[in-house]
């Protein structure tokens, strides 16, 4: 049994918050720098070109990449042996979140009641995904996830014989209304299978792969490519002024499912598809 | 590509003159208002009271800025999605405004709102608040202190960086754009 402090914890979350939303990270910078080469269109280049140079004068200036810093996701992988110390662990998270945020000069962004609307004022509550798993490490992903694009992704129940096409159908639909508005070029994360809320969070998850990572299963890979390739034909383009790149990346994860079903959902992320991480 | 400047605020005359894909540079005042600022307003025209700023002839930037770290006047300050903000837009070109500035689609009774009044959108590069920033020299709450980072903030901007997205005819960047860049098929 290995023993980890609160206090730790706390601080980690709250050093992880400011990483994620002042730091591009580099598969995505790297994502950026493709994406410069690919456009034709003068208007997406100069919003791609915008981005880039957001992102050094963020890091230079220890400023966040984007107002919108976000609802804060924290995903954590509990090791089995680990024995938390001092305190309940969802509070020594979510006191790392007001700290991380109150010091670091980062927007409050949630509100405590979807109907009543009162800021609280620190941007807590996190929401808090704990998986137990084996060993003595607990692993820490913070990924702040911003609204303009948190409200561009869907859910469909398809049926299985909708199958592929299906799939392809939806997405497409999807990102074409979403059209301008979660800033694009976006990061695509799709949930295949499972039941809907498991669908749901193997859509986030996916946002969490590097940029550049392919799915290992051959017909995985092949829709992801199939999926980003047809994105890119809709012309949206960067800051959806028209152009050639629309999604930067797009990434499945999948899961059983039950013989009636095909769930997916698609979660959308902008550019800044935030995340930092640690083991402790 | 050339931006053309412009000082803030803008006459009706040169508001009509603005084409969508115009590359701008904005210098002087605005007012920053999202969600929470718009209900009020919208609540005080409906109630028939006075509004905590004079709107005639005004801009909105659609953003809640980051709070201002030590040295600076204003944190990232990024434009949020327009569309939520549709619902308020046309009461709000009613009682004046000009100009708005953010990101993403307008709905059709905005644009006819739009072209009725005169009025023109356009918008800042999203996901480049830090950089924006950089642009504004000075930042004062107005109203709604109890909002936070949705408080009316006036703003003292310096060729911060913008495209028309639609102007008062009602033509859309949004259109012509993708248009010209779709593959079918």
């Amino acid at each position: 049994m290995r023993e980890i402090s609160v206090d730790l914890i706390r601080d980690s979350v709250a050093r992880l918050c400011q990483d994620a939303n002042i730091l591009l990270p580099p598969d995505i910078q790297a994502a950026l720098r493709e994406a410069v080469k690919q456009e034709t269109s003068p208007a997406g280049l100069a919003v791609l070109e915008d981005l880039l140079e957001n992102a050094a004068l963020a890091g230079k200036m220890h400023l966040p990449i984007c107002q919108d810093t976000g609802m804060a996701v924290v995903f954590a992988d509990i090791g089995q042996e680990v024995h938390i110390t001092g305190g309940w662990f969802e509070d020594a998270v979510r006191l790392g979140v007001a700290d991380g945020y109150t010091s670091g000069y980062l927007r409050p962004s949630v509100v405590s009641d979807p109907l009543l609307r009162q800021n609280t004022g620190d941007n807590t509550p996190p929401v808090i995904h704990t998986r137990i798993v084996p060993g003595d490490q607990l692993h820490l992903t913070v990924a702040p996830k911003g609204f303009g694009s948190e409200n561009m992704s869907a859910t469909r129940l398809l049926s299985p014989s909708e199958g592929r096409d299906g799939i392809r159908r939806f997405v497409l639909e999807t990102v074409e209304k979403a059209g301008p508005n979660p800033c694009p070029p976006v990061v695509i994360g799709i949930g295949l299978g499972g039941t809907l809320e498991k669908a749901a969070l193997l859509a986030k998850q996916a946002l969490l792969l590097p940029a550049q990572s392919v799915n290992e299963q051959a017909h995985l890979a092949d829709l992801e490519r199939d999926l980003l390739q047809a994105v890119n034909r809709l012309g949206i383009g960067p800051g959806g002024l028209g152009g050639r790149v629309t999604a930067l990346a797009l990434h499945i994860l999948a899961w059983p499912t039950h013989i009636a079903g095909l769930p997916v959902v698609l979660n959308m992320s902008c550019h800044a598809t935030r995340h930092a991480e640690a083991t402790l | 590509m050339e931006r053309r400047h412009i000082d803030l605020p803008l006459g009706d005359l040169a508001a009509r003159s603005l084409k969508a894909g115009d590359l701008l540079a904005l210098s002087g005042p605005l007012f920053t208002a999202r969600d929470a600022a718009h209900k009020r307003l919208t609540e005080a025209l409906e109630q028939g009271l006075p509004l905590p700023v004079a709107l005639q002839g005004q801009t909105i930037y659609y953003a809640g800025p980051c709070p201002a770290p030590p040295g600076q006047v204003i944190g990232s300050v990024g434009p949020t999605t327009s569309g939520r903000m549709d619902a308020y837009t046309p009461l709000l070109l009613q009682h004046g405004l000009r100009i708005m500035i953010g990101k993403g689609q307008r709905s059709p009774a905005v644009i006819a709102a739009m072209r009725l009044h005169g009025a023109v959108y356009l918008g800042a590069t999203g996901g480049a608040g830090a950089l924006l920033s950089q642009h504004v020299r000075s930042a004062e709450v107005v109203a709604y202190p109890d909002l936070g980072p949705e408080a009316i903030r006036r703003l003292v901007v310096v060729d911060f960086p913008v495209i028309v997205l639609i102007d008062s005819q009602g033509n859309s960047l949004y259109q012509s754009g993708p248009a010209r860049y779709r593959l079918e098929g």
